[in-house]
């Protein structure tokens, strides 16, 4: 064993280390350091009889005490359903027209509505209801089916197209490329893109008329403002669900569209569909 | 010597007895202990009137509604820069004090000094001065024995009672929570948090003491790398007082060798050995030595606040420089001015801070809109913000080169009342005509304003307008 070094000013050893001419010196620790050290394994003993702590083949030693964060999230979850189960009645019982005379109540549901809505409703229209081609952007002005509180509920309740429900919301263009000769789809185009005002070919638009009078104006009006009721969209605004260039309108006269969209009543509670009516409504396109 | 091999791993604590001394810097320590726990203990009982909605606590650390009040000012949590502003403060504080002083922090103001302090104050009431305590420790457990340790221990435990109940007063309104602590009604935490801090209070102040300083303490550490060699610290003039000598003669130096300076010190070092790692320079040592040095007859200063620049001119017999010059130093300069400049920040700061705000976020996704009629519409989220005690109407308006119309969500108006010391969100939507340059510009500046009905304060915040840009 090699001879230990002495600091020649403390007198004291050194443990050999030397950085930079600096030489460590080996003091003994305060004694009450040790028993902290040993304070800390009897802690980590019980804490580990207490708490989960040994990894096993499957799972981990489950702690006397029983603590789990799963059950703890469990737990916090139930306790905000039960501060929120009045909240929740009143909300599926709501008259939704009358909402909004009840700031608590829509605070709630807008809120509650926005998550539903990125759970369910996002996949189709986006994370922020811009829609995208073929499905409607819910932050315009401009609703198929209408867009009060309530007719945006029943639309969410019932969805589009769907044949489990009787209450569906049901329109139905005819393929006119079945129906009208090429020249005449494309006149007729012509006198849509007139209706919106955009530029167009007014020669063929006014052969146009003529054919959007007989074949469209029953659904989409004579002007081409289109009817809520029967889900005819206003072809004289500026939106447009599949474009409104003149390839894609012909493209919609030949082969009509026919969207989609899920009876929600079937799958989220009363609350739940209140819930996201409030908040697509309260996005910027309610009336 | 002692090897390696025959030498413990671990060292058992040795029990320090200060001596009471008294003197100029004793007198200042005790000024300073006063003034500290005073405002420790007090200032939580100190009330101050906002008004019905709010706390009438002075000084009040709101976790739960996320507010801190001082006095007038009231911190929301978006105005943590001031809290930060004053660590950075502190910070640049402590390496002034430090590159000038050397560890006043730990000698005259650190908690642990101050209650180590009236801990042994209270030692010294009960078990009298250091020889007496001496003979204590070294008499067996009898009843006399007995009797002056527990009588020391309940006092210390009423200190420590008092340090943990302090604390917990300034997160909550301190007469209700006192009411709520005797009856047995407050919170568990309440209660534990006095535990805790009752037991490190009496466990630090009473047993830990300089081991605290010592062993835990990181700040001994890194104030070595904040002194220089014209830092004013705490040290012994070896050459006035050696060869030192309990027996005069003509070769002995002013060191009687009387152990005073030994004797007082809390920390149980010798402050002839140099400056040292231990030494909190609490400056007793000073007082105790000038005390003898007042006995025999000679100038005292002989342990002082000395820089160790001053040591060469000292030892060839020429006076050291006056304090000033290493107090007033480039480095010490840069720091003031620093700490100055931040603090002039935040007064700054304060002064311009309204008591409404808004901040405004605008919706991205879309970034914009197209409505039937071609127009373009934006919509952004506002958070209204009203520090006053009371509901206030903000009337919601925006300015802007362009021609852009604004509207709020849910109401026709154009007035939001936002609740007492709360904030607000509300949806808004701005949107440019068709044809109109905003609807088409990718971007267009725009500043919304809110207008305080009561008192026409206002407050902006800039944004932009997103235009169809690909048309």
């Amino acid at each position: 064993m090699s001879q230990p070094d002495t600091d020649a000013v403390t007198g004291t050893d050194t443990t050999g280390h030397e950085w930079d001419g600096i030489k460590e010196l080996n003091n003994p620790l305060p004694r009450w350091w040790l028993w902290c050290l040993y304070l800390t394994i009897i802690w980590g003993v019980g804490y580990s009889i207490a708490y989960p702590a040994w990894p096993m083949i499957s799972g981990a030693t489950k702690g006397v005490l029983g603590y789990s964060t799963r059950a703890e999230v469990a737990a916090e979850i139930t306790r905000f359903n039960d501060q929120n189960a009045a909240l929740k009645t009143a909300l599926a019982e709501v008259d939704l027209t009358t909402l909004a005379q009840n700031p608590d109540l829509q605070r709630f549901a807008v809120a509650n509505g926005a998550a539903v809505f990125r759970t369910n409703c996002s996949q189709c229209h986006g994370s922020g209801a811009a829609g995208s081609k073929g499905y409607p952007n819910l932050q315009d002005d401009d609703w198929l089916w209408g867009g009060e509180i309530d007719q945006i509920a029943h639309t969410v309740r019932h969805g589009i197209r769907n044949e489990t429900d009787l209450d569906a919301h049901y329109s139905q263009m005819p393929a006119f490329g079945e129906l009208l000769e090429e020249g005449e789809i494309k006149d007729t185009a012509q006198y849509v893109l007139s209706l919106s005002g955009q530029d167009h070919d007014a020669e063929a638009a006014a052969r146009g008329t003529v054919i959007f009078e007989e074949q469209c104006s029953a659904c989409h009006g004579d002007a081409g403002l289109g009817d809520i009721e029967q889900g005819a969209p206003n072809l004289a605004d500026a939106i447009w669900l599949y474009g409104g260039d003149i390839a894609a309108i012909e493209e919609t006269i030949t082969n009509a569209r026919f969207g989609v969209m899920p009876a929600w009543g079937e799958r989220l509670s009363q609350s739940d569909v209140n819930a996201v009516a409030a908040y697509v409504h309260g996005l910027g396109g309610g009336e | 010597m002692t090897t390696s091999e025959n030498k413990s791993l671990y060292a058992p604590q040795e029990p320090i007895f200060p001596r009471r001394v008294s003197g100029f810097f004793r007198r200042m320590k005790w000024a300073i202990l006063v003034v500290t726990l005073g405002i420790y203990y007090l200032t939580p009982l100190i009330r101050w009137d906002r008004g019905p909605a709010l706390p009438d606590q002075a000084v009040l650390v709101d976790l739960a509604g996320r507010r801190f009040y001082f006095f007038w000012i009231e911190i929301w949590p978006h105005e943590f820069y001031f809290v930060a502003g004053l660590l950075i403060m502190a910070g640049l504080g402590l390496f002034l004090f430090t590159s000038a002083l050397g560890r006043v922090w730990c000698g005259y103001t650190c908690p642990q000094t101050v209650w180590t302090d009236l801990f042994i104050l209270v030692e010294r009431w009960i078990e009298g001065d250091r020889n007496a305590r001496v003979r204590l420790w070294n008499a067996k457990w009898d009843i006399r024995k007995w009797r002056l340790r527990l009588t020391k221990w309940a006092v210390w435990l009423v200190i420590s009672v008092a340090t943990g109940g302090a604390w917990v007063f300034y997160f909550t309104d301190a007469p209700t929570l006192a009411r709520d602590l005797i009856t047995f009604n407050a919170h568990p935490i309440a209660y534990g948090t006095i535990a805790v801090l009752t037991a490190t209070t009496f466990l630090f102040g009473g047993f830990m003491r300089e081991q605290v300083c010592i062993y835990m303490c990181p700040w001994p550490r890194i104030q070595g790398a904040m002194m220089d060699d014209d830092t004013l610290t705490v040290g012994y003039r070896d050459w006035r007082g050696e060869p030192r000598g309990k027996k005069r003669s003509a070769d002995t130096g002013d060191c009687i060798d009387c152990m005073a300076c030994v004797n007082v010190c809390p920390m149980g070092i010798d402050i002839r050995d140099g400056q040292q790692m231990e030494c909190i320079t609490c400056a007793l040592c000073i007082d105790a030595c000038d005390d003898v040095m007042g006995k025999i007859g000679r100038d005292r200063g002989l342990i002082d606040y000395l820089a160790l620049s001053d040591e060469p001119a000292e030892r060839a017999g020429k006076p050291p420089r006056p304090i000033w010059q290493h107090v007033l130093r480039p480095r010490t300069v840069l720091y003031t001015l620093l700490w100055s400049l931040i603090g002039f920040g935040l007064v700054f700061a304060l002064f311009i801070r309204a008591d409404i705000d808004l901040t405004v976020e605008p919706t991205r996704n879309p970034t914009y809109v197209t409505l039937s009629d071609g127009s373009v519409r934006n919509s952004y989220t506002l958070r209204l913000r009203n520090k006053h005690g009371e509901p206030r109407d903000f009337r919601i308006s925006l300015s802007s080169d362009a021609i852009l119309r604004i509207d709020l969500e849910g109401t026709e108006r154009n007035i939001i009342t936002v609740p007492p010391d709360a904030s607000t969100m509300q949806r808004v939507y701005v949107t440019a005509r068709p044809g109109d340059p905003a609807a088409h510009a990718a971007h267009t500046d725009l500043r919304f304003w809110v207008e305080d009905t009561a008192n026409d304060e206002r407050a902006h915040r800039d944004t932009t307008f997103n235009g169809k840009a690909d048309q």
